[in-house]
C-alpha cells in the first residue's frame, strides 16, 4: 500500500517535445483540478518556432500548474512533480527542481539519440546525475508501455507513439487520486469521428492510471483538500480570452458596435482567433489588417463612424502604431489599444514575458500626446481592466492603452465570473443634434470631454484631423497661444480621469509600515505570495498593485508616503519606479528581474528582507 | 428621402466656411469644384458623405467640403476609410489622396484596399511631384526629372498608376483631368455608382513645382493628338480631325491612319468590362500612344454589400453565455 500524503499546494510541470502533447495534458489536468474545487494558476510555455527540431532544447514545450487548498497566486517556482518525456525537457527544467521534487521520466526519451539532441555526450547519464540533487526519480519506459498497451490497436505506429502523453497523464492522475471520467469524456468528444484513435487514447490513459495502482514503484500518493472558495459560478479563463469577452461586453453595455482590427502577432493573436469565432454570433466586425498601421488606422476610421474600436498587438506592433495613436489623441476619438507585452527590444523573445512597454505607453509618441494607460494583473483581471479601458475611452473620448503580457495572456485561473447585468454602465458621448448655431465639435463638458457627432447625423457635419485645432471650433489653427491652450486642455482632460477611477487600495498589509512592495501587471502573483509569507513572519509589509498607471489614482502619493520604504518590483529595467520617482519625488527602490519569466518569489523575498534589515 | 426632395441640395451646400489655402492656379480648385457640383446630384443626404484624406496639398480638401471629413496622417487615408466603410456601409466614403500619399508612403494600404474591393471612391490627385513638402520627386515623377531632391535627375522609374491598380485587383479604374470639367464630373458619377473600390486617377497641375506637367493633354494645340477619351463600345480614335485610330496587332496596340485600308470597324473597341483590354490601355504611354481617359475598367459582376454588422441590442442572455463559457462549475 502506498501512503497518502496530505498536501496544501502542489506544483506540477509536464515537459516534453512540442510534438508530445504536453499542452493538451496540462489543460486536461487543469480542468480536472478546477472542477475539484482547488484554486490554481497555470503557465504554459512553448517554443517560438512552430516545429522546432524534435528532441532539442529549443523544441521543449511545457505546461506548469500550481494548485492547492489555499489561495494560489503564481504558477510556482519549484516543482513538486516534474514529468519529462525526453532528455531535453529534463535539462531545460533542472533549475526549478529541488531535493523534494519527484521526477517521472520516460526513459525512451533518454536513448543515445535523444541525449545527443539535448546536447549531452553519448556516455552522459543525466538521470543518474539528477539523483544527486533529487531524491525520487521514477524511470518508466512510457513509450514502450504505451506501445505494448496498444499492441492490438489498428492505429499506425506514429499515432500510437502520440498516445504516450495520455499514459503520463494517467500516472499523474493516479498520484493525485483523480477520477478519469472527465478526461475520457473529453477524448470521446475530441475523437468522435475516429473511434480507433478515441479507444487508443482512452486505453492508454487507463493503462497509465493502472500502472500507478499495480506497480509498487511509487512510494506515496497525494491528497489535496478543496480550496475555500467564495460561493458562486466559476470557469477557467486565460487573459486573452478574458480580454476578448470584455470587449464584447463593453460594446453591448455602451450600445456601440464593436470593431476589432489587428495584425497577427505573438502573443496577441489568440484574441483575434477568439473574436473571429464570435464575429457572426455577436455581430462584431473583425478585421485582419495588412499591417499594424492599417489595423489602428482602420480602427480610427471605425471610431469616427461611431464604433467601439479596438486593436490588439504586442511590442513591435505597438511601435508601429504610435503615429496613429497621436492622431487619435489629437482627434479625441475613443479607441482602445491592447498591448500584450513580450520580451523586447525589437523582435526580442516572442514567447517570453516582460513588462517593458510601460514608458512607451505613457510617453512614446511625438508631440505632447497624453493618454490613459491601464494594466491587468491576472488572467481574470484582463476582463475587468479591458472593460475599464473601454469605459474610459468611450466616456472620456480618448485613446486608451491597455497593457497585458504573455504570462497573463496564456495563463489560466479559475474565475468567479460576473453577470453582464452587474457590470458598470458605460455612457457614450454620441449626440443627435446641437443647441449651437454652428456646431462646435471641440466644445467640451465640465470634464473637458467633447461630444461624438457621427457621420449620418444631420446638421453636425464637421471635419477633424491631425492638424492643431482651434479651441471649440476645431478649425485648423497655427496660433501659438491656442496651441499651448490645446496642449493644456488635452493633458488636463486625461488628468481629470483620475476622478473617475477607484482610489488605490492596499492588496495586503496595512496602510502604513516599513515597506510597501509596489507592482503593476503580471507581477501581482509573485508579490502577493511574498507579502503573505512575510506578513506571516510578522514583518511590516504591504502589497500595493497599481492598475491605473496614467493618470495614477489621486490618493497614490499619500498612500506611498505612509511607508518607510517603497520597493517597485517589475519585469523590466525600472519603469514604474521612474514614474513614481518623477511624479511623487519618492525615493522608490527598483527591483528588476528580466528573464522572460515571472519574478521568482525567493529572489524578491531575499531583496525585501535585505531592505527590511536596513529599515 | 422625402426630406431630400423638398430641400434640393446645391453645390453651395457643400462649401465649408474655411478659407482655401491652395496656391492660386492650383489644379485642386477645379477638382474641388467638380466634387461640389457632383455630390448634390447623387440623391444622398449630405450628412452621409465622408471625405477622408491623408497628408499633402490635395489632402486638405476635406476642410473645404461642408460634409463629414477626416484629415488623417500620411498614407493612411485608405486604411482609415476602410475601417469607416466596413463599420458603416451606409455611408458614401470618398478618399482624397495624392501621388506621394497613395503611391509612396501609403502604397501598402492602397493595394490592399483594392484587393478587398471596399466600396469607397478613391480620388488620386496626381501632380507627379511633392507639393506640400516643396518640390521633391514622387514615385510617379518621370525618370531623369530634376527636382530639389534630384538635382542630377531622378534615376528611379515611375509607377504606372493604372497598371498598379489593375495588378492589385482593382475592380473599377478610371482616369480624368482637372481641366476637363465635364469629363471629370462624369467619371466622378460613374465612380460613385459603382459598388466596390473605385480608383480614379486625376491628373492635376501643380502650378508651383511641376507646372505644365500635363499640358500636352490639355493644351488646345496638342491635346487632340495626345488624348483618347474612352467611350464604352466605341472605337479608339483621335487626332485633330479624328483621322487616327488604334488597332490591336495581337496584344500590341498600334496607331493607324483611318483611310480606305483601315476602316473604323477594325479598330480597338473599348469594352470597360474586359480586363485584358484594360491592361493594354493602362500601358498606352509605354507604347508611345496617346494617353487614355475615362473608365478604363469596371468589373461587371454584381456585388452585395455586407450589412451584417450592427449595434448589438443588449442581448443579455447571449452575453452571459459568452461570459460563462460552456465549462463552468458552481462552488456551493
Ligand atoms: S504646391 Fe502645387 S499642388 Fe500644392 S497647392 Fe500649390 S500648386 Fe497646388
Amino acid at each position: 500500500m502506498n501512503d497518502i500524503v496530505e498536501k496544501q499546494k502542489v506544483v506540477i510541470k509536464f515537459a516534453g517535445d512540442s510534438g508530445d502533447g504536453m499542452q493538451l495534458v496540462g489543460n486536461q489536468f487543469t480542468y480536472n483540478t478546477a472542477h475539484l474545487g482547488h484554486d490554481l494558476a497555470t503557465f504554459p510555455d512553448f517554443p517560438a518556432e512552430i516545429r522546432a527540431p524534435q528532441g532539442t532544447l529549443a523544441g521543449v514545450s511545457g505546461f506548469q500548474i500550481h494548485f492547492g487548498s489555499v489561495e494560489i497566486d503564481t504558477p510556482g517556482d519549484v516543482y513538486d512533480v516534474l514529468v519529462v518525456m525526453n532528455a531535453a525537457a529534463l535539462k531545460n527544467n533542472i533549475k526549478s527542481t529541488n531535493s523534494d521534487t519527484i521526477i517521472i521520466a520516460d526513459i525512451s526519451g533518454f536513448d543515445s539519440k535523444n541525449l545527443k539532441l539535448a546536447g549531452h555526450l553519448a556516455d552522459d547519464k543525466p538521470l543518474d546525475e539528477i539523483k544527486e540533487k533529487v531524491k525520487v526519480v521514477y524511470e518508466i519506459d512510457i513509450t514502450k508501455l504505451t506501445s505494448i498497451a496498444l499492441a492490438e490497436s489498428s492505429i499506425d505506429a506514429k499515432d500510437k507513439d502520440r498516445c504516450k502523453n495520455m499514459f503520463a497523464l494517467g500516472v499523474v492522475y493516479w498520484l493525485y487520486e483523480r477520477d478519469l471520467d472527465e478526461t475520457i469524456q473529453y477524448i470521446n468528444e475530441k475523437f468522435s469521428k475516429n473511434s480507433s484513435l478515441k479507444d487508443a487514447n482512452i486505453l492508454t490513459l487507463q493503462k497509465g492510471f493502472h500502472f500507478g495502482e499495480t506497480t509498487e514503484i511509487f512510494h506515496n500518493r497525494f491528497h489535496v483538500l478543496k480550496a475555500k472558495q467564495q460561493k458562486g459560478n466559476y470557469r477557467g479563463i486565460n487573459g486573452n480570452e478574458a480580454l476578448g469577452i470584455a470587449l464584447i461586453c463593453a460594446g453591448a453595455k455602451s450600445n456601440l458596435p464593436l470593431y476589432f482590427s489587428t495584425y497577427p502577432i505573438t502573443p496577441a493573436s489568440d484574441i483575434l482567433h477568439f473574436l473571429a469565432k464570435k464575429e457572426k454570433e455577436y455581430h462584431i466586425k473583425v478585421f485582419q489588417a495588412e499591417d499594424e498601421i492599417s489595423a489602428i488606422s482602420s480602427a480610427i476610421g471605425a471610431s469616427f463612424g461611431g464604433s467601439l474600436a479596438v486593436c490588439s498587438t504586442s511590442g513591435p506592433g505597438m511601435a508601429l502604431k504610435t503615429e496613429a495613436l497621436g492622431l487619435a489623441v489629437s482627434m479625441e476619438l475613443p479607441l482602445v489599444v491592447c498591448n500584450i507585452q513580450r520580451a523586447g527590444p525589437s523582435t526580442g523573445m516572442p514567447t517570453k514575458t516582460e513588462q517593458t512597454d510601460l514608458l512607451q505607453a505613457v510617453y512614446g509618441r511625438n508631440g505632447e500626446a497624453p493618454l490613459p494607460v491601464l494594466a491587468a494583473s491576472s488572467p481574470s483581471d484582463c476582463f475587468y481592466m479591458t472593460y475599464e479601458a473601454c469605459r474610459i475611452a468611450i466616456e472620456h473620448m480618448t485613446p486608451v492603452i491597455l497593457l497585458s503580457d504573455l504570462f497573463l495572456a496564456n495563463g489560466t485561473e479559475p474565475w468567479l465570473y460576473p453577470k453582464f447585468e452587474d457590470l458598470k454602465p458605460i455612457n457614450n458621448k454620441k449626440i443627435n443634434s446641437t443647441q449651437q448655431e454652428v456646431f462646435l465639435p471641440f466644445s467640451r463638458d465640465e470634464n473637458l470631454v467633447r461630444n461624438w457627432a457621427i457621420p449620418g447625423t444631420k446638421n453636425l457635419e464637421h471635419r477633424i484631423g491631425g492638424i492643431e485645432k482651434q479651441q471649440d471650433t476645431g478649425s485648423v489653427s497655427y496660433d501659438g497661444d491656442n496651441h499651448q491652450k490645446m496642449i493644456q486642455i488635452r493633458a488636463e482632460k486625461v488628468n481629470k480621469i483620475a476622478q473617475f477611477i477607484p482610489n488605490q487600495d492596499v492588496e495586503l498589509g496595512e496602510k502604513t509600515g516599513d515597506i510597501a512592495i509596489v507592482g503593476w501587471g503580471s507581477t501581482y502573483g509573485s508579490i502577493r505570495t511574498v507579502t503573505k509569507e512575510l506578513l506571516n513572519e510578522d514583518k511590516s509589509i504591504a502589497h500595493i498593485h497599481i492598475k491605473y498607471l496614467h493618470p495614477f489614482p489621486s490618493n497614490l502619493k499619500e498612500l506611498l508616503s505612509g511607508y518607510k520604504k517603497v520597493l517597485v518590483a517589475e519585469i523590466n529595467n525600472g519603469q514604474l519606479v521612474k514614474l513614481i520617482r518623477e511624479q511623487f519625488l519618492i525615493d522608490a527602490i527598483p527591483f528588476n528581474q528580466i528573464k522572460g519569466q515571472p519574478i521568482k518569489v525567493s529572489d524578491l523575498k531575499s531583496e525585501i528582507l535585505k531592505q527590511l534589515e536596513e529599515c | 428621402m422625402l426630406d431630400i426632395e423638398k430641400n434640393v441640395l446645391t453645390s453651395k451646400d457643400f462649401e465649408s466656411n474655411q478659407e482655401i489655402r491652395w496656391c492660386p492656379g492650383c489644379g485642386d480648385f477645379a477638382i474641388l469644384k467638380q466634387l461640389q457640383n457632383v455630390l448634390p446630384t447623387l440623391g444622398i443626404p449630405k450628412e452621409n458623405f465622408v471625405m477622408v484624406s491623408g497628408i499633402g496639398c490635395s489632402s486638405r480638401l476635406p476642410y473645404y467640403m461642408n460634409t463629414y471629413g477626416m484629415h488623417t496622417i500620411h498614407g493612411r487615408a485608405t486604411a482609415v476609410a476602410t475601417g469607416l466603410k466596413l463599420s458603416r456601409p451606409d455611408l458614401s466614403v470618398w478618399i482624397i489622396t495624392g501621388d506621394g500619399d497613395a503611391l509612396s508612403i501609403g502604397g501598402n494600404h492602397l493595394i490592399h484596399l483594392l484587393r478587398r474591393d471596399i466600396d469607397v471612391n478613391i480620388l488620386l490627385f496626381n501632380n507627379q511631384i511633392y507639393g506640400l513638402t516643396k518640390g521633391q520627386f514622387s514615385p510617379v515623377s518621370e525618370q531623369n526629372k530634376i527636382t530639389k531632391s534630384s538635382p542630377n535627375g531622378t534615376t528611379d522609374k515611375p509607377f504606372n498608376t493604372l497598371s498598379l491598380a489593375l495588378g492589385a485587383g482593382a475592380s473599377f479604374v478610371a482616369r480624368s483631368l482637372d481641366r476637363e470639367a465635364k469629363h471629370l464630373q462624369e467619371v466622378l458619377k460613374s465612380s460613385h455608382e459603382y459598388t466596390g473600390a473605385s480608383f480614379v486617377e486625376i491628373y492635376q497641375n501643380c502650378h508651383i513645382f511641376n507646372d505644365g506637367a500635363f499640358d500636352k493633354y490639355t493644351d488646345r494645340k496638342t491635346r487632340k493628338n495626345n488624348v483618347i477619351f474612352l467611350e464604352q463600345n466605341k472605337p479608339l480614335i483621335f487626332g485633330e480631325n479624328n483621322e487616327f485610330g488604334i488597332v490591336l496587332d495581337g496584344y500590341k496596340p498600334k496607331i493607324v491612319a483611318l483611310d480606305v485600308n483601315n476602316s473604323i470597324n477594325n479598330l480597338f473597341i473599348h469594352d470597360k468590362n474586359d480586363k485584358l483590354k484594360a491592361q493594354i490601355l493602362s500601358n498606352f504611354s509605354e507604347f508611345g500612344l496617346p494617353e487614355v481617359f475615362g473608365v478604363i475598367y469596371e468589373n461587371s459582376i454584381l456585388k452585395k454589400l455586407n450589412t451584417d454588422f450592427q449595434s448589438l441590442e443588449n442581448d443579455t442572455n447571449a452575453i452571459n453565455l459568452l461570459i460563462s463559457g460552456n465549462n463552468s462549475w458552481r462552488v456551493l
